[in-house]
């Protein structure tokens, strides 16, 4: 029979802060600049420059670690990390290895197989290193440090998971918890999460811990289930020749499917860690703590109960609105602005979510205010539109959030119900569709929809379809 | 000389430090780092158990900035130093394989 | 008197009073440098262009009232590690030869916004890494007192400069002695503030936790004036101390009266020269009559301080010197093959011998395996030093020694043999380790006619008390002089030949 095996996996989790500046000096955070529009002789390592740290940054990290159990380090010193690369302009990172802000904490995961404890071995703070672009037509490197100083934290798991499954799981979970401190978006795709995965296989039943390997640059959710089950074998075929796992760095390429090694004789690994002498070291009073943790927001599970019990609506509703710190933000301020919890969770159920997917979006990337949705749920419950119209309008406010009632009024929306008007619809309607009436008034019932649908689109939508229905009947 | 450096040593600490030494740089080197080695040695003698590393010299602690933008495009300047540059940006031997 | 001997504070009281325009005084340290720095190798860089500009700008917001501190208009060096807004900036290194960077050091913002006038920047061991100024990747500084000897190290340049009036005042670095030696061996005073007292934002790193920038003038009154001028807070420092006594002129008073003054035996043991340590006694003996407590005491760990601090900012400098690898300023290497080679080459063509020799060891210790060993167990050492000198000067108001235990040697001499330079470092590091004030000030000369140095040291933030104190002996020592004009006349054609064979065999080093 052949053996069996198990995977270990941990997960070292970088996330980027959603602070306005830098960890270091004031150099905005923001994306998009041209390149090295967003630096200072600070985060490009000028020589004789020094670094303060940024106060959101250290806030942040210490919420993040309360948020996963942790406990926060009251005593905090960062420490240089010493490697050569034209990313990293001092040629040194500053992070923290030897007193982390925040040890020891746990997050509780829950996947088909039921509920599980994953451990957090320590959160770090750190600064992000800038970009490198390929310049073929110089064959050189060209550095951008827009992104260097970007404060993140190092989220570092126990090697408590098994299965991509469970990976997955606790990356939502952290993603959950950060994006409802506002700490970070935690957009895979974009950056500001990335996941390094150390994993290594034993077999089962064994005590002792195989071999590991680090995968780096890893973008998605897929990516990262690809990559755990390639390494995964890769490994296993490796013991079953007889071969050795060897502990080092592996890059995944999801084009290919394959990682390869990162290794390079220049590649020392001894990264001569020490206590940067530029930096105070970080004390966290009981007060200041206190004041972090009053601070801390409601989180999922709590807001989920609240939802059900406040606002009554279903289950399902809840468990997506409260999938997005933003979405759930949106649903609660639109209940605040206009009192209708069912009708917005509907209009976040039914047509955001199919504008989303139809638009391959993240519920983050909502752009329409709360503001402009509650006018559009008054201006449907004063009869002011009827529900075509306010679809169309809807259409047009998710994509540039616009104000509806100033839409309606300007593209003259409003439904008419001026029975004046509609009555000479009706009549011509009736006019030009003998056999329909004639259907109708033989008891075909159902004939009365076709001549509701001829008047509508008579009125260019704008009726009011009760009252068309109304008028119909009464004239036939 | 008690600390005897090998050559290996040599060749590793001149990768951590990307320094490049000639054959007779990396004698002396050795011989240097040796020697230098040796008598830091004399450090052992103290007793420093139970004895905190001291990395800061003063109970400075706190300093931070606040969260607020205080840099403009500074571009021009930092580019004005570079031994090669395009297109707003840092030339540097190409780093992909 | 000519007006290059001077001191700042008799300047600048000729300014105020329109004695002297600040044009007047510009144009005699430009003089100055004309006639004497061929020989002595003051300045890396001297733009007299802009000298005179400032000169001109300076006047007329002196006459505007704008100005009116004691430094305004007067002509000033600064060396060549604190970084000069549009003004090359090298560390006497070659690696930086072509860095013009484009902020001022807060310490240099500081003097400008008192007035001051940069005349230029001034030589220094590279990277502030020697106690000769001979690593300098552009030739040796010469000691005015005997263009045959080195002025010491590292901020030799500006020791030798105010020595030779080639400025009036100047600022430079200390890390382990590289204030206080060359102002010892060049018979000026030079002080050393308390960790944090001084940005260190803009001085190019040597060993972050230990450097300090600080004044090297002619006399003590202009070391409190220049002290007062650039201490300050600096939120782009975080190691800056917020201080509110920072009128360090307000100390210039002539009384030691009370004073409790410790003089460690283990400073006056064997490596000793007899004549410096006849000169830093008699100094005692003076401050004693003068009515302070002077009594010996044992300081203790005094032979552990080197080697601690060489671990220590050999650690700090490799990484600090890190930053320079061809990319983003500086020099890259010509010839290479792929990123890791343009790094190597360049840093192996662009650092000297010594910054090479630090950089390497630095590396080792932090290197895995062996940070415990040296790097963890110097901090521990530095730790019992801070104590064995808090605990000496919880009974003592000042510790007083020695600053080196020799004057000046000769060019050329030092850099064969490392440790032995290393370990002229005995009475100076500590200081750095511990944060330290301490203030170096000349008390005589040995047979050679070179200057000794007497040094100082007092508790964290006390530099008031040492400049009170140094004050004080000052006025009962009575005038130093200049070299020039008092004894040996460095300037002499015999000298001068004799100063260019010395410093082609420096330079061959």
């Amino acid at each position: 029979m052949a053996k069996q095996y198990e995977t270990v996996i941990g997960l070292e989790v970088h996330v980027e802060l959603a602070t306005k500046t830098k960890i270091f000096c004031g150099c905005s955070t923001a994306f998009g600049g041209a390149p090295n529009t967003h630096t200072c002789p600070v985060c490009t390592g000028m020589p004789g420059t020094l670094p303060v740290l940024n106060k959101k940054v250290l806030e942040y990290a210490v919420a993040v670690g309360l948020a996963t159990n942790c406990t926060v380090t009251r005593y905090g010193k960062f420490d240089r990390k010493n490697y050569f690369y034209p990313d990293n302009p001092q040629n040194y990172q500053i992070s923290q290895l030897y007193l982390p802000i925040c040890r020891d904490g746990s997050v509780e995961i829950e996947t088909e197989a039921g509920k599980k404890q994953v451990g957090i071995h320590e959160i770090h703070m750190e600064e992000d290193a800038g970009k490198l672009i390929h310049d073929e037509w110089e064959d050189c490197s060209l550095v951008d440090y827009n992104r260097s100083g970007v404060p993140l934290i190092e989220i570092v798991s126990e090697p408590d998971m098994r299965n991509a499954e469970e990976v997955i799981a606790y990356l939502e979970k952290l993603r959950m918890l950060i994006q409802y401190l506002g700490a970070s978006d935690c957009k895979l795709q974009e950056g500001s999460m990335r996941a390094d995965v150390n994993l290594s296989v034993r077999e089962a039943g064994a005590a002792e811990f195989g071999t590991r390997t680090e995968m780096k640059n890893l973008n998605s959710f897929r990516a990262i289930a690809r990559a755990i089950e390639g390494e995964r074998e890769r490994q296993i075929e490796l013991i079953e020749s007889g071969q050795k796992v060897v502990q080092e760095t592996r890059r995944w390429d999801d084009g290919k499917g394959e990682s390869y090694a990162m290794r390079s004789k220049e590649d020392a690994q001894d990264y001569r860690y020490f206590p940067d002498p530029d930096l105070a070291p970080i004390v966290i009073s009981d007060e200041w703590l206190a004041e972090i943790k009053a601070a801390q927001p409601e989180f999922r599970t709590e807001k989920m109960a609240r939802y059900k019990k406040e606002y009554g609506i279903p289950d399902y509703d809840i468990e997506i609105i409260t999938g997005s710190k933003h979405m759930a933000d949106l649903f609660e301020e639109t209940v605040r602005l206009c009192g209708e919890p069912k009708k917005v969770s509907n209009w976040l159920m039914v047509e955001t979510l199919r504008l989303l997917k139809e638009r391959g979006m993240d519920p983050e990337d909502i752009c329409f205010s709360p503001e402009n949705l509650a006018k559009l749920i008054r201006l449907v419950d004063g009869k002011s539109i009827n529900g075509t119209v306010a679809k169309e309008v809807f259409e047009i406010m998710f994509e540039k959030d616009i104000d509806p009632e100033k839409y309606v009024e300007e593209k003259g929306l409003e439904t008419v119900s001026d029975e004046g008007a509609l009555r000479r619809a009706v009549e011509e309607v009736i006019a030009a569709n003998p056999k329909s009436v004639e259907d109708y008034r033989n008891g075909k019932g159902k004939a009365i929809g076709f001549l509701v649908g001829q008047t509508m689109k008579a009125m260019k939508g704008k009726a009011d379809p009760g009252m068309v229905n109304r008028l119909l009947k009464e004239m036939l | 000389m008690a600390n005897k450096i090998s050559d290996e040593t040599i060749e590793y600490v001149g990768i951590l430090a990307k320094l490049e030494l000639s054959g007779e740089e990396k004698e002396a080197a050795k011989a240097d780092m040796g020697r230098m080695l040796d008598y830091i040695d004399k450090l052992g003698e103290l007793d420093t158990d139970g004895v905190e590393p001291m990395s800061h010299v003063f109970a400075v602690q706190n300093v931070f900035r606040e969260d607020v933008v205080t840099n403009g495009d500074m571009r021009a300047d930092i580019l004005k130093n570079a031994p090669g540059e395009k297109d707003g940006m840092f030339m540097a031997p190409r780093t992909f394989e | 008197m000519e007006l290059w001997k001077m001191t700042a504070l008799e300047l600048s009281g000729r300014i105020r009073a329109k004695e002297v325009s600040v044009a007047e005084a510009a144009q005699a340290m430009l003089d100055r440098i004309e006639e004497k720095d061929g020989l002595y190798h003051c300045y890396v860089t001297v733009d007299k262009e802009s000298v005179r500009k400032q000169a001109e700008e300076i006047q007329k917001r002196i006459d505007s009232g704008e100005f009116a501190g004691v430094l305004a208009g007067v002509p000033v060096a600064v060396k060549d590690n604190m970084c000069t807004e549009g003004v090359l900036t090298t560390c006497s290194s070659k690696i930086l030869g072509n860095f013009v960077p484009v902020y001022s050091a807060e310490a240099v913002r500081n003097l400008e916004r008192a007035g001051a006038l940069v005349l230029g920047k001034t030589n220094m061991d590279e990277f502030a890494m020697g106690s000769t100024t001979e690593t300098s990747a552009y030739g040796v500084t010469r000691n005015p007192w005997d263009t045959g000897r080195v002025p010491g190290g590292s901020s030799g340049g500006s020791a030798a400069a105010v020595a030779a009036g080639e400025c009036f005042a100047a600022l430079g670095s200390d890390t382990g002695g590289s204030i206080r030696q060359p102002a010892a061996f060049c018979g000026v005073v030079g002080m050393k503030p308390t960790y944090g007292t001084v940005s260190r934002y803009g001085l190019i790193a040597y060993g972050s936790s230990l450097d300090q920038i600080g004044p090297i003038c002619k006399d003590v009154s202009d070391c409190a004036a220049l002290l007062e001028a650039i201490a300050s807070y600096d939120a782009k420092d975080s190691t800056s101390v917020r201080r509110q006594d920072t009128d360090f002129t307000s100390a210039l008073k002539e009384d030691v009266r009370g004073m409790k003054i410790g003089v460690p035996r283990d400073y006056f043991g064997g490596g000793l020269d007899g004549e410096v340590k006849e000169a830093v006694q008699k100094a005692a003996g003076l401050l004693r009559e003068r009515g302070a407590a002077v009594e010996e005491f044992d300081l203790s760990l005094v032979e552990y301080a080197i080697p601690a601090y060489y671990t220590i900012a050999a650690a700090e400098a490799s990484s600090n010197l890190e930053r320079f690898d061809g990319i983003k300023y500086g020099f890259r290497a010509e010839n290479y093959t792929g990123l890791h080679d343009m790094y190597k080459k360049s840093r192996s063509e662009g650092f000297g011998a010594e910054v090479k020799r630090r950089i390497m060891l630095g590396s080792f210790v932090l290197s895995s395996g062996y940070y415990d060993a040296y790097y963890l167990k110097a901090l521990k050492v530095k730790a019992l030093i801070k104590k064995a000198f808090d605990e000496a000067l919880s009974k003592y108001d000042i510790i007083l020694g020695p600053v080196a235990p020799s004057t000046a040697p000769e060019l050329g001499g030092s850099l064969a043999d490392p440790i032995k330079m290393y370990l002229g470092d005995i009475y100076t590091v500590s200081v750095n380790l511990a944060g330290l004030p301490a203030i170096s000030l000349p008390c005589g000369k040995d047979s050679g006619g070179m200057p000794i140095g007497l040094q100082l040291i007092g508790g964290c933030f006390k530099e008031k008390v040492l400049l009170q104190a140094a004050y004080t002996y000052e006025k009962a020592r009575g005038e130093f002089g200049l070299p020039e004009g008092s004894g040996k006349d460095a300037g002499s054609i015999a000298d001068r030949e004799e100063a260019e064979e010395a410093g082609r065999y420096g330079e061959a080093i």
